[in-house]
C-alpha cells in the first residue's frame, strides 16, 4: 500500500523520482468511478468491434469468439460504447442492478 | 604532450567540450557567449567534432533539447550569458531535478534592465538555487580545466548532476591567453565515457518526470539535495585526480597570503587576480592581510570557510551582484550565515563591487581592507554597501 | 518523389477488420475524466505508432492524467519537462539518438520520436519551440490533442479556442459573446513551414487517424499531427457524446480532415451534404448563449474556410491528378 501511495523514504526513491515499471497505471481500478456499466446483447452483437476502439479506457478486449467483453475494473462508465453500438446492443444499466 | 598557446579563453573552452568528445551541442548566441558555440560550429562543420550541433530558436529550447539529449543518453554541452540564461531558469530547475549530467558553460553577464552586455555575476546568482553544482574560473586555463572536471563530477554515478562553469564575461572569455591544451589521450585517461544511469530507450521503458504529488515532492526534493550534498567529495576526488594528472591542483576556496592573516578579503571569479596584486601590496607593506577565492559556488563550501577563517578578524566578501532590498550580495550573506554558528567568528562586512562592467582596481581592494578595520569598531548602520558608485 | 510520398510507399493501410493494431502503449487506469476524447485521440495515434518510440510531452491534461508518482500510464519511455517546450524535447532526444548512431554507441533503432501537446502547449506558449523543431528539419512527429481551451487548468481559452465558445476566461456577458476571435488555423502554420506531413484527425475516424498516425511515423523529416478532441468537461457535454461530437465537427466541415503530403493538400473526407453547423454546436453548453444571428455568422466563417480549402487543394494537385 505504501507503494501505491508513494509514503516512502527518499532514499527508496528512484533516480530524478523516474517511474521504472512500464504500464503500472494498470493496478488502479478506475472501474470505481463508475455509476452506470454497459452490457452487452450478444444475440444482436456484429463483432464490429466499435466499442473497442471508441473506448478511452482500454476496457474492451477480443475473446476467442470474437467478441468483445468488458473489463469492468477499469469501466468508468461514459457511456460511449453505448452511444456508438451500430446495433444498438449495449445497454447502460445501473450499477449493482442484475443488467 | 601537452601544447601552449596563445588563444582566446572561449576558444580554448569550445576545445575543452571537443576534447570531451560531447555528442550533443545546443546553443542559441548572446554576448558574450558566442565565441564559444560560434567555435564549436565550426569544429563540427569542419567534422572535428562528432557532434550533433543545434541552432536552436531560443535558450528556453537550448536547455530543453539539451534536458531531451542528455536524458536520451548523450554528452551534451551548452553555453549562455545573461538574459539567456534567464529565459532557461525554468528548464534549469528541472535538469537538476531530473539528474541529468548537462554541462554548460556561462559567460557571466550582468541582466537587464539597463541592457548591458558588460560583465558582473547577476546572472550566475540568478542560477544559485536550481541545483546545479557551480564552479568559477578566475583565468582561461581554468575555465578551459574546469570543463573537463565538470563532465567527470556529473556523470559520476554518485552525483548525476548538472554542472555550470562560470567565467567571467569579456574580461575572461574575450582576452587572449597562454592556454595549456591537453593531449587527447590524457584528457581520455581523466574522462571516461559516459554511461547513463537510465536512459530513454524503448527496449527498456521508464517514465521521467512525472507528477509529484504532496506524498512524494518533499522526498523528492530531500533527495535531490542529498545529492548535491554527496557531490562534495566527489568534487574533491576529481580535482585530485586532476592535479595527479595534469600537475594544476584546484580547491573549493583557494586561500592566498593566509599565512597570519588578520583581515580577509573574499572573490569570486576573475576578480581574484587583482585582488591577489592587491594582496602582495599591502603584504610588502607589513599589513596582515590574506585572500580567499571561491572556486566552488554550489555546494556552498560551508566547511572550507569556517576552517580558512579561523583566527582570522575581519572579512570583506565582494559580491558582484546586488539583490534589491536584502541584507546583503548573495556570497556575504552565505559567508556570514555559514560563520554565525561558530563561536569565535570574525566581522563580516560587504561590498558590492564591479556591476555591469565597471571596473575593481587594486586601489578598490586596499580601501576595503583598509577600512574594514575602522568599520569594524563602528556602529553599522548598513552591513554591506556598493563601491565606485557616484553620488 | 516528395519525401513523404517516398517514405508512404508499401505503406499498407490499417482496416478495422483486418489489421487493426492491437497493442497498447498506453495503460488503462489512467485519471482522464469519464468520457475523455482527448486521451482516446492518444490511444488511437499511439496505437498506430506502436512501441518503438520516445514520447516527449508537454504539460497538460495528458500529462497529468497518465503519470501522477508513482505509477504511469506509460508502457513507451516517456519524458514530460515543461509546458511549452515539447518540440525541443524531442528535438533533443532526436539528436541525441542520431549522434550516438553515428558514433557506434548504440545501434540503429529506427524509433520514432514523439512530442505531444495540446492546443495550449502548441497554439500559444509553445509555438515558438514547435516553429524551430520544424523549420529544422527534425525527424519527429508533433501530434497537439487540441480540445480547444486550457482544460487542465479549469477551462481558460487558448488561441484554439472557437468563436463563440464560452470559457472561464472567455465569458459571455453584456458585452461580451463569449470567445470574441477566430480559431488560430495552426495547421496551416505548420503546412506554412514546408515540412513533408502535416494530418488533421479526428477520434471519430480512428482508422483516417491511424492511418495518418503511422504515415507521420514514416516520414523521415517532421511531420505534424492536429487532432480534434473533445472534452466533455470543459465543453459542458454529456460524456458518451464525445465520439460524436468528434464525427459532427467533421460533418458540418467545421473540421475538415486533410494531409498536407510534400506541400499538396488533399481532402481525407469530402463531406457533399454538410449539416448545419447547429447540429455540431447544440450538444456542447459551451456553445449555448449562441443567438441565431451568432450561429449564422459561425456558418458563415465554416463556409469560407471550406472554400478557401479546396482552392488550396485546387492549387496544390497537379494537373494530370485532376478529375
Amino acid at each position: 500500500m505504501a507503494k501505491e501511495t508513494g509514503a516512502i523514504s527518499w532514499k527508496e526513491l528512484s533516480l530524478g523520482t523516474a517511474i521504472l515499471e512500464p504500464g503500472s497505471s494498470s493496478k488502479l481500478k478506475t472501474g470505481d468511478w463508475r455509476s452506470m456499466k454497459p452490457v452487452t446483447d450478444r444475440e444482436c452483437c456484429i463483432k464490429c468491434g466499435m466499442c473497442y476502439i471508441f473506448c478511452p479506457d482500454m476496457v474492451y478486449s477480443r475473446d476467442d469468439e470474437g467478441y468483445y467483453v468488458q473489463n469492468y475494473y477499469y469501466c468508468k462508465g461514459c457511456g460511449i460504447c453505448a452511444h456508438e453500438c451500430p446495433k444498438d446492443c449495449i445497454s447502460m444499466v445501473e450499477e449493482g442492478s442484475n443488467g | 604532450m601537452a601544447k601552449r598557446l596563445g588563444v582566446e579563453v572561449s576558444i580554448a573552452v569550445a576545445e575543452a567540450a571537443k576534447q570531451c568528445n560531447v555528442d550533443v551541442i545546443s546553443a542559441y548566441p548572446i554576448t558574450p557567449q558566442t565565441h564559444i558555440v560560434e567555435h564549436l560550429s565550426e569544429l563540427v562543420a569542419d567534422g572535428e567534432l562528432d557532434a550533433e550541433f543545434i541552432p536552436v530558436e531560443s535558450e528556453h529550447t537550448a536547455m530543453s533539447t539539451c534536458v531531451g539529449a542528455s536524458a536520451a543518453g548523450a554528452r551534451t554541452f551548452t553555453a549562455t550569458s545573461s538574459q539567456g540564461l534567464a529565459l532557461m531558469v525554468e528548464i534549469l530547475y528541472i535538469a537538476s531535478a531530473l539528474r541529468l549530467p548537462v554541462v554548460m558553460s556561462m559567460v557571466n553577464r550582468a541582466l537587464s534592465g539597463p541592457i548591458s552586455i558588460w560583465n558582473d555575476h547577476c546572472d550566475l546568482m540568478l542560477s544559485r538555487d536550481t541545483g546545479w553544482i557551480q564552479t568559477v574560473a578566475e583565468n582561461g586555463q581554468e575555465a578551459y580545466d574546469l570543463i573537463f572536471h565538470a563532465y567527470r563530477v556529473a556523470e559520476d554515478h554518485r552525483v548525476l548532476l548538472p554542472v555550470i562553469v562560470n567565467l567571467d564575461g569579456f574580461t575572461l572569455s574575450h582576452v587572449i591567453e597562454p592556454i595549456e591544451y591537453f593531449d587527447q589521450a590524457e584528457v581520455d585517461s581523466y574522462l571516461k565515457p559516459y554511461v547513463p544511469a537510465m536512459r530513454l530507450d524503448p527496449k527498456h521503458p521508464i517514465t521521467m518526470g512525472p507528477v509529484g504529488m504532496p506524498e512524494v515532492y518533499t522526498e523528492a526534493r530531500k533527495a535531490q539535495e542529498e545529492a548535491i550534498k554527496a557531490a562534495r567529495p566527489v568534487i574533491a576526488e576529481a580535482w585530485q585526480a586532476f592535479g595527479d594528472q595534469f600537475g594544476r591542483y584546484y580547491r573549493a576556496v583557494e586561500s592566498y597570503q593566509m599565512d597570519g592573516a588578520e583581515t580577509v578579503l573574499i572573490t569570486m571569479g576573475s576578480i581574484g587576480e587583482t585582488a591577489m596584486t592587491a594582496v602582495d601590496e599591502m603584504r610588502s607593506r607589513g599589513k596582515k592581510v590574506g585572500l580567499l577565492r571561491i572556486r566552488l559556488f554550489r555546494p556552498f563550501p560551508v566547511e572550507e570557510l569556517r576552517k580558512a577563517l579561523k583566527g582570522v578578524k575581519r572579512v570583506g566578501v565582494i559580491d558582484r551582484a546586488l539583490p534589491f532590498g536584502a541584507s546583503g550580495g548573495p556570497v556575504a550573506a552565505e559567508v556570514r550565515s555559514a560563520l554565525y554558528h561558530q563561536t569565535d567568528r570574525p566581522f563580516v562586512y560587504n561590498y558590492i563591487a564591479g556591476l555591469g562592467g565597471r571596473d575593481v582596481t587594486v586601489e578598490n581592494f586596499e580601501e576595503m581592507a583598509s577600512e574594514l578595520e575602522s568599520l569594524e569598531k563602528s556602529e553599522l548602520t548598513e552591513f554591506y554597501k556598493i563601491i565606485n558608485v557616484r553620488e | 518523389m516528395g519525401t513523404a510520398a517516398e517514405a508512404f510507399k508499401g505503406f499498407e493501410k490499417y482496416s478495422l477488420k483486418k489489421n487493426l493494431p492491437m497493442v497498447e502503449p498506453l495503460a488503462p487506469g489512467h485519471r482522464a475524466c469519464q468520457g475523455c476524447g482527448e486521451v482516446l485521440a492518444l490511444r488511437q495515434v499511439m496505437k498506430a505508432i506502436g512501441e518503438n518510440v520516445i514520447v516527449s510531452s508537454a504539460t497538460g491534461c495528458m500529462e497529468i492524467i497518465t503519470s501522477p508518482w508513482p505509477q504511469t500510464a506509460w508502457r513507451v519511455p516517456w519524458l514530460h519537462v515543461a509546458f511549452e517546450n515539447a518540440a525541443a524535447v524531442a528535438s533533443g532526444v532526436e539528436a541525441a539518438y542520431k549522434a550516438m548512431t553515428r558514433k557506434g554507441k548504440i545501434e540503429d533503432t529506427n524509433t520514432t520520436f514523439l512530442a505531444v501537446a495540446g492546443d495550449g502547449g502548441t497554439a500559444d506558449i509553445g509555438l515558438q519551440a514547435l516553429s524551430g523543431a520544424l523549420e529544422r528539419g527534425h525527424n519527429f512527429v508533433y501530434l497537439c490533442l487540441d480540445n480547444e481551451a486550457y482544460m487542465n487548468t479549469g477551462v481558460q481559452r487558448s488561441s484554439s479556442t472557437p468563436y463563440g465558445a464560452m470559457t472561464t476566461t472567455s465569458p459571455p456577458g453584456k458585452l461580451s459573446r463569449g470567445q470574441e476571435t477566430w480559431k488560430k488555423d495552426l495547421p496551416a502554420i505548420a503546412a506554412a513551414h514546408r515540412i513533408p506531413y502535416v494530418a488533421t484527425g479526428s477520434p471519430a475516424f480512428p482508422v483516417d487517424l491511424m492511418n495518418k498516425a503511422k504515415k507521420a511515423s514514416l516520414v523521415k523529416g517532421p511531420a505534424y499531427l492536429h487532432v480534434y478532441s473533445p472534452c466533455c468537461t470543459g465543453w459542458r457535454m454529456a460524456p458518451h457524446l464525445s465520439v460524436e461530437s468528434a464525427r459532427l465537427v467533421v460533418e458540418t466541415r467545421v473540421f475538415p480532415l486533410y494531409e498536407v503530403i510534400d506541400g499538396q493538400w488533399i481532402l481525407s473526407r469530402d463531406i457533399k451534404k454538410p449539416k448545419p453547423v447547429e447540429e455540431y454546436l447544440k450538444p456542447q453548453r459551451r456553445f449555448s448563449h449562441l443567438t441565431a444571428e451568432d450561429v449564422k455568422t459561425i456558418q458563415e466563417r465554416v463556409d469560407a474556410n471550406w472554400e478557401r480549402l479546396m482552392k488550396l487543394i485546387a492549387a496544390t494537385t497537379p494537373e494530370d491528378k485532376t478529375e
